[in-house]
C-alpha cells in the first residue's frame, strides 16, 4: 500500500510527461468510448492502449499483478451481458432460463472490451505518475489551492500506515479474547470496535501531522515551489497522441458502421 | 527573514521571554500552565522537566505558535514572547519536532520531505535546494562519500533516520528556536544518541535556542547548560507557588532536586530505581517452543489466480518458554523481534517452521496457539502490545478489566487485586483515553493479567515510561514470575531484563539470511 505511493524506478517515458498532460488525455479517451457501445472502437482504442505500456513501464503481468480484479470485473461484466441481453441472430447456447445468440455475444464482447479500454487509460496513469508530481501539477499549473492539494497529499502517506494499524489493532484485539468466530452480530460488533479503535489513532495522528505542518509555516500565505511544474514538448506529443487514439476509435468504428451512441 | 539580517549560517538565535504565562485548554477546568516566570537568553539550550501535567509540551506548542485554534473556550494569560513579539505571527522562527516518528514526515520523498518548511516560507527556488542540501548533511542523512538520495522514500526509513529527517525540515527553515517533545521517546538506544548527536552537531553550527522535553535526564545532561523544572499547572493555579520550581546549570539542579525528581519519576543519571528481586528460579516446564521459525507480518498476497508467501523478515529462530522463567527478545530495529512475539503469542500464522504450545499450557486446545479462539487464547497466552490504546476495547477502566473474565465466565473476583495491585482503584469510572502514558500502560498489563495467562508476551512495555511506573511494572512482572508465569518481553531495557533474570534471545542484524537464532543464558 504504501509502496505504491512511489515510482520505485520506473524511468519510462512517460513518467517525464507533465501530470496534467496525461491527466487530460485520460480524460479526453474515457469521454469517447462511454459514448458508444460497439466492439470496434473499444478493440481499436485497447490496441493502441496495449502498445503505450511499454512508454509507461507497465507490462502485462504487473496489469495482471495490480489491476486483476479490475480485468475480471471486465470479463464478468461481458459474460452477463451476453446472458442477460435481447437475442438476435442464431441461438448459441441455451441452459434454462440463460441463453446466448449471436447479438448478445457481440454485445456482451463490445461490453468487456470497452470496459478494459477505459479502465487502461487509469492505470497506464497511475504507473506512470509520482503523487507529489501530480500535487505539484495540480497547485501549480491547474491553481488548485494549495492548501487543499497538499493536505490531501500528506493525508494519503497516512491512508497506508492506517492500513498497517488496522492489522496492528485487530491482532491486539484478539489478543484481549475479541475474536472473529461467533454470530454475524457478534463479528459485526467485533469490527465496529475496531474501526471505532483504528478512527481514535487516526485522528491522533491527523492531529499530530497537522501539527508538524503548521509549525513547519504550512498554511496562510503565500509560498514558494521547490519543484517547478512545467510543460515541454512531450506534453505536447502526449495530448496528440491521446487524440489520435481518439479520434481513430470514433472513424474506425463510424466507418464499419459499428458506432452507436448509448443514449440512442 | 533572509540570509543576510543573521550570521554565517544564517541564523539569528531566538530569545524567549514568558510573564506570568498561563494557558487552559479549551474543555478543562483547570490550566495546563500557570503564572509561568521564565527568560531564555539567545543560544541557550534548556531541557524542561516536571512531573506528567506539568504543561511541558503545552509550552512547546505555544512557542512554536500551534497553540490556539481551539476557539473562543480556551484561555491565555500573562505573555509569552519570542524576540518580544507573540509566537503565533513568527512563522519559521521556531521549529518543533514532536514524539512520533510517523507524523514528523509530511512528504514521500527525502528531499521534498525536508523543503516542506522553506517552500511555506516562500524561500527561493535555488536557496532550497542549497538548504535541503545543507540540511541532509548536517544531520547526516547525506554525507560526501554518499548517503540517501534526494528521491529515497521516506517511508523506508527508521524511527531515528525519520527524527533526524524532521531536524533537517527544521533546519532547513533556520529558525532560530528549536523545541524538541520528547523527541526519542518512541526510539531504540541506537536511535536515541543517533538524534541526540545530530541535535548537538547542529546546535554547534548554528547557534541556534534550543527547549528539549524529555524525562531520560542522561541523554540531554551534556547537551544542555540549564535545567528548568516546572511543577502541574493547577498547583501552580491554586497556590502562591510559581509555576517554575528550579532553574540552574545541570549538576547544580540535579544535585539540589534530585530526591524530587527522582520521587516524580524522572530518569536521573545513576540512579536505578529499587525493584523487588526474583525469589525463584521456576520450575522450567516447557510451556511454549518455537523450532526454525520464519515471521513476517505480511499475510500470503493474493497475485492474480496465485498466493505468493511473504518474504520473512527473520528466519530460523529457535526459542523455549519456560514455566516461571523470562525469555528477553533482544537486536537491532528492523530485526524482527516484535513480528517473532507476536507468531510466539499465536496473533501471527508463521510463515515457515512451528510454534508449539505444550500439553501443560494447551490444555486440550491444539498444539499451534495461532489456531485457538480468541476465548482460548487470552487464558492461555496474554499479550501486551506496545502502545496500550491498541487494546482498549471499553470506554470505563472497570469494565475494561471485567471484560476478559466475563467473556471467560470465571475470574472476576482477580480484578479487585489487579485494581489495588496495579493502583488503578480510584480510576475505576474513568474512559481508558484519557488516563497518563503510565497509568494506560499499568491498565494495559492488568487487562490481559485479569484472564489469568500462563504465558505473558510484552512489547516494549518500558517505552516512554517514567522511573516509577518502571519500577512497579518490574517488580510486579517479578512477582508474577515466582508465582510460575513465564514472561517474554521484547525490550531494548537491559536493566529491566536484569530484574527478570532468565535467558536472552538476540536476533541479528535485519540481513535476509536466516542464520540460526538460539537462545542463550543471560
Amino acid at each position: 500500500m504504501r509502496d505504491a505511493l512511489t515510482l520505485r524506478g520506473n524511468h519510462a517515458l512517460l513518467t517525464r510527461a507533465n501530470p496534467l498532460a496525461k491527466f487530460a488525455v485520460v480524460f479526453l479517451i474515457t469521454l469517447v468510448l462511454a459514448l458508444s457501445i460497439d466492439w470496434v472502437s473499444a478493440t481499436t482504442a485497447l490496441v493502441a492502449e496495449l502498445a503505450l505500456f511499454p512508454l509507461a513501464g507497465l507490462t502485462l503481468r504487473l496489469l495482471w499483478q495490480r489491476g486483476w480484479p479490475l480485468v475480471i470485473a471486465a470479463a464478468l461484466g461481458g459474460w452477463s451481458t451476453a446472458i442477460v441481453a435481447a437475442d438476435s441472430g442464431a441461438v448459441l447456447l441455451n441452459v434454462g432460463i440463460w441463453s446466448i445468440s449471436e447479438g448478445s455475444l457481440r454485445l456482451g464482447i463490445g461490453f468487456m472490451l470497452r470496459g478494459l479500454a477505459i479502465a487502461l487509460p487509469a492505470i497506464l496513469l497511475m504507473t506512470c505518475t509520482d503523487p507529489t508530481d501530480l500535487a505539484d501539477a495540480l497547485a501549480q499549473k491547474a491553481r488548485l489551492p494549495h492548501r487543499f492539494v497538499l493536505g490531501t497529499l500528506a493525508a494519503m502517506r497516512l491512508v497506508g500506515l492506517m492500513a498497517e494499524e488496522w492489522q496492528t489493532i485487530g491482532m491486539a484485539r484478539r489478543a484481549r479474547g475479541v475474536g472473529s468466530q461467533g454470530s454475524p452480530l457478534q463479528r459485526l460488533r467485533a469490527t465496529l470496535g475496531q474501526s471505532f479503535g483504528l478512527l481514535v489513532q487516526a485522528i491522533r495522528r491527523a492531529s499530530r501531522l497537522a501539527i508538524t505542518m503548521e509549525a513547519r509555516g504550512f498554511g496562510t500565505g503565500q509560498r514558494t515551489w521547490a519543484r517547478e511544474s512545467t510543460y515541454s514538448p512531450l506534453d505536447a506529443w502526449v495530448l496528440v497522441g491521446g487524440v489520435l487514439i481518439a479520434a481513430a476509435a470514433v472513424v474506425a468504428a463510424a466507418g464499419m458502421g459499428t458506432w452507436n451512441f448509448v443514449w440512442r | 527573514m533572509t540570509a543576510s539580517d543573521a550570521g554565517a549560517s544564517g541564523v539569528r538565535p531566538a530569545a524567549v521571554s514568558a510573564r506570568g504565562w498561563g494557558w487552559r485548554h479549551a474543555g478543562r477546568s483547570s490550566p495546563a500552565v500557570h503564572g509561568l516566570d521564565l527568560d531564555i537568553a539567545p543560544g541557550e539550550r534548556v531541557l524542561l522537566l516536571g512531573p506528567s501535567g506539568a504543561g511541558k509540551s503545552t509550552l512547546l506548542h505555544a512557542l512554536a505558535g500551534v497553540l490556539g485554534d481551539e476557539g473562543d473556550d480556551a484561555d491565555e494569560t500573562g505573555s509569552l514572547l519570542i524576540d518580544g513579539v507573540v509566537p503565533r505571527g513568527q512563522r519559521g522562527r521556531s521549529g518543533l519536532m514532536q514524539q512520533d516518528p510517523e507524523t514528523q514526515v509530511v512528504l514521500s520523498r527525502l528531499g521534498d520531505d525536508v523543503a516542506f518548511g522553506a517552500e511555506n516560507l516562500a524561500v527561493p527556488r535555488d536557496e532550497i535546494w542549497r538548504r535541503v542540501h545543507e540540511a541532509l548533511d548536517d544531520v547526516g542523512l547525506r554525507s560526501p562519500d554518499g548517503g540517501l538520495p534526494l528521491d529515497h522514500p521516506t517511508s523506508a526509513l527508521s524511527g531515528g533516520q525519520k527524527q533526524r529527517l524532521a531536524l533537517a525540515g527544521i533546519l532547513a527553515m533556520r529558525p532560530g528556536l528549536i523545541l524538541l517533545d520528547e523527541p526519542t521517546a518512541n526510539l531504540d538506544p541506537a536511535g536515541v544518541l543517533e538524534v541526540r548527536d545530530a541535535v548537538d552537531r547542529c546546535l554547534d553550527k548554528t547557534g541556534a535556542t534550543l527547549v528539549v522535553v524529555e524525562h531520560r535526564v542522561s541523554v540531554w545532561k551534556d547537551v544542555v547548560d540549564r535545567i528548568v523544572v516546572l511543577q502541574p499547572g493547577s498547583a501552580a493555579g491554586s497556590g502562591s507557588t510559581p509555576a517554575v520550581l528550579l532553574d540552574g546549570p545541570p549538576d547544580q539542579v540535579l544535585f539540589e532536586a534530585r530526591d524530587m525528581l527522582i520521587g516524580a519519576g524522572v530518569w536521573v543519571p545513576g540512579y536505578v530505581p529499587a525493584t523487588r528481586r526474583r525469589m525463584s528460579a521456576g520450575s522450567g516446564d516447557l510451556l511454549l517452543a518455537a523450532e526454525d521459525l520464519a515471521v513476517s507480518r505480511e499475510r500470503p498476497r493474493r497475485r492474480g489466480f496465485r498466493t505468493v508467501p511473504p518474504v520473512p523478515v527473520r528466519s530460523g529462530i529457535t526459542a523455549q518458554v519456560r514455566s516461571g522463567q523470562a525469555l528477553t527478545v533482544t537486536g537491532p530495529n528492523g530485526a524482527g523481534k516484535s513480528t517473532f512475539a507476536l507468531t510466539l503469542a499465536g496473533l501471527l500464522a508463521p510463515v515457515a517452521g512451528k510454534v508449539s504450545a505444550a500439553v501443560g499450557l494447551s490444555e486440550g486446545a491444539g498444539i499451534d496457539p495461532f489456531t485457538w479462539k480468541a476465548n482460548q487464547l487470552i487464558s492461555r497466552i496474554g499479550t501486551v502490545f506496545q502502545e496500550p490504546e491498541h487494546q482498549f476495547v471499553t470506554g470505563r477502566v472497570l469494565d475494561e478489566l471485567m471484560f476478559g473474565p466475563r467473556h471467560l465466565g470465571h475470574g472476576e473476583e482477580r480484578v479487585d487485586e489487579l485494581l489495588e495491585r496495579l493502583r488503578l482503584t480510584h480510576l475505576v469510572d474513568a474512559n481508558p483515553y484519557t488516563l497518563s502514558g503510565g497509568e494506560k500502560r499499568r491498565l494495559s498489563v492488568a487487562t490481559v493479567l485479569a484472564a489469568r495467562p500462563r504465558v505473558l508476551v510484552l512489547d516494549e512495555p518500558t517505552f516512554g515510561q517514567d522511573a516509577n511506573t518502571w519500577a512497579e511494572l518490574a517488580s510486579f512482572l517479578s512477582e508474577l514470575l515466582d508465582a510460575g508465569t513465564s514472561v517474554v518481553s521484547v525490550t531494548h531495557d537491559q536493566e529491566f531484563s536484569a530484574v527478570l533474570g532468565g535467558a536472552e534471545l538476540r536476533l541479528g542484524p535485519a540481513a535476509r539470511g536466516g542464520a540460526r537464532q538460539e537462545a542463550g543464558a543471560a
